[in-house]
């Protein structure tokens, strides 16, 4: 232990012992990223209205109360279903733009591009109270069309940069090769470069979904009615009082995220698996 | 002679159809950007400059000039968004270089701590740390039998709870660029310098440090861009205390219902935002030309 604390930690030869104080932030802070979320999730088993930790008693109740109220259900399930419309939409037209821009090599393009990521810059404030105002004059208010539709924009930046990067690193003379044997474009393009492609493909679409799954403030003034989201109803209670439901329902959306960012890593190793047989 | 010449004007039409039609294929997400964001945002800077009467008027900037309460919002915005900036380097850095020091396996593993706060959703972390903040809340608590204060005390609803949570959620915005440009730096350079007499400190300030800058500042930039229009962990953990720009434009609008007023809030904050992205874009190919003439 002691020789380690005299051995030289980096190629300027300091000594572990030396930058001791370097481990224990890093420590200290790592705990501090992770702790206060996952910590969320024994607290939401917790019997008592104050959320205590560790738990005095467990119980369910909030789960209970979480799936017994029809607005929570309701709102639970406008979220899913914008979440998972808005990546059906977002992925096909980002891929589809990104790989226009990719070929096309005119001027505009550098143009087109900034224009597609401004949705990322603007802060979201700003796209929220816009949207509020079109979607007035276009009657879709508190609609799931509207609802898609911002959250639409929002998430198009990511697919464009991701899938973008993507097609960078692709070698687009095997696209060539095809066209040159006889493929029309579409069919090269599916055939040859969307299989290549894919993994970038696939972590747009999850991050599009998780972008509409946890977006709060457009959601704030275009969803509601018949339509509120999760993360709406959420904020609205939270104004008001620490409502323990919040733990659960917390709980659900950790698990949701976790798994979708579990299943972009499974895809990307699958591909990293297959890649020598291939 | 001729035939060559009219061949050649008809491929480089045809090329010229096939870029369109390829620039096309992005019509549908530039359509969708225009009609969802781009108009309607315009029609906010219209509005900004339209008065209570209906006509043209710079009264709604004029009020942001002369009221103090604006002043204020606006002094609360800078200050929270530098704070937090500033925090997220001091506590991001370090923890960056830490890992980029690590054995690839483990600093994966120690990656995944920065990963999964930057995955989950941020109303989710916001709450999490409303819970543990409160006066009955874990870290009163754990304070109190530790003996570090001996009355619960109110660390959330101020300041100090809205900078609490919005480091947290922007670390991961700051660590993820510095770390890349850590692990792109060439660690000979490291050896070099100590082989020639330079100290730990000389060799990490005078080698190492101005290499991480790029990354830092891109990263620094994004935070600091990021806070300046946020809003959900400002209004839940800031308890009406801490008001923000964005905070007001929502005000403005769900309860006074005053669309000129909000415009023109928005308007300011774009257009800083912009500004500072201007800035900053000219100074970061600035560091990418003098980096590539090396």
């Amino acid at each position: 232990m002691l020789r380690w604390f005299q051995s030289p930690a980096t190629e300027t030869q300091i000594t572990h012992g030396q930058r001791l104080w370097l481990y224990v932030i890093a420590v200290i802070t790592m705990v501090l990223l992770v702790t206060p979320t996952l910590i969320v999730v024994p607290m939401s088993f917790s019997d008592s209205q104050y959320l205590e930790f560790p738990p005095e008693t467990w119980s369910t109740r909030w789960y209970d109360h979480y799936f017994g109220s029809p607005e929570w259900m309701l709102a639970t399930r406008t979220s899913f279903k914008a979440a998972f419309l808005t990546m059906l939409v977002a992925t096909p037209i980002g891929v589809l733009a990104a790989y226009g821009l990719h070929c096309s090599k005119i001027r505009f393009v550098r143009a087109a591009f900034v224009l597609m990521i401004t949705p990322m810059m603007v802060p979201v404030v700003l796209v929220a109270i816009g949207a509020f105002y079109a979607y007035v004059q276009l009657q879709i208010l508190y609609t799931i069309t509207g609802l898609v539709l911002a959250h639409t924009v929002l998430a198009l930046p990511l697919v464009v940069i991701v899938t973008g990067s993507a097609l960078k690193s692709f070698d687009m003379s095997q696209e060539e090769a095809a066209r040159s044997l006889g493929a029309p474009r579409w069919k090269a393009f599916l055939t040859v470069t969307l299989p290549q492609i894919r993994f970038a493909v696939v972590t747009s679409a999850l991050l599009s979904f998780l972008t509409s799954f946890d977006e709060v403030v457009v959601a704030m003034f275009v969803s509601g009615g018949d339509n509120p989201t999760l993360t709406r109803n959420m904020f609205n209670a939270l104004r008001d009082q620490i409502d323990p439901t919040i733990a659960s329902i917390s709980t659900i959306m950790i698990l949701v995220t976790t798994g979708m960012m579990v299943l972009a890593q499974l895809f990307g190793q699958q591909k990293k698996s297959t890649k020598p047989s291939e | 002679m001729e035939a060559v010449r009219t061949n050649e004007l008809g491929l480089r039409r045809d090329e010229w159809l096939e870029r369109m039609k390829l620039f096309g294929l992005g019509s549908p997400a530039i359509l969708l950007i225009l009609v969802i964001l781009v108009i309607p945002v315009g029609w906010l800077f219209y509005v900004s400059f339209i008065g209570a009467d209906g006509t043209f008027s710079l009264e709604n900037y004029e009020r942001m000039l002369k009221r103090k309460s604006y002043a204020r919002i606006f002094q609360t915005t800078f200050e929270v968004s530098f704070l937090t900036t500033g925090l997220c380097i001091l506590i991001g850095y370090p923890l960056a270089y830490f890992i980029a020091g690590l054995p690839n396996r483990i600093a994966n593993l120690c990656l995944i701590t920065v990963l999964l706060p930057f995955w989950t959703s941020l109303l989710v972390r916001t709450y999490a740390w409303l819970v543990l903040l409160q006066k009955r809340g874990l870290v009163n608590e754990w304070a109190i039998s530790l003996g570090l204060w001996d009355e619960p005390i109110k660390i959330v609803h101020n300041m100090t709870g809205t900078l609490i949570g919005m480091v947290h959620i922007m670390l991961p915005f700051l660590i993820l660029p510095v770390y890349g440009a850590m692990k792109a730096i060439d660690r000979d350079l490291m050896k070099a310098a100590s082989n020639l007499g330079a100290s730990p400190r000389r060799a990490f300030w005078t080698v190492f440090f101005p290499l991480t800058l790029p990354g830092l500042f891109a990263g620094s930039l994004m935070v600091f861009i990021l806070c300046l229009g946020f809003f959900v962990t400002p209004a839940v953990l800031g308890g009406g205390k801490v008001i923000m720009v964005s905070m007001k434009i929502v005000s403005n609008i769900e309860l006074f219902v005053n669309w000129g007023a909000a415009s023109a809030l928005g308007v300011v904050l774009l257009v800083s935002t912009m500004v500072i992205l201007w800035i900053a874009s000219r100074f970061l190919n600035l560091e990418k030309m003098t980096g590539g003439g090396h």
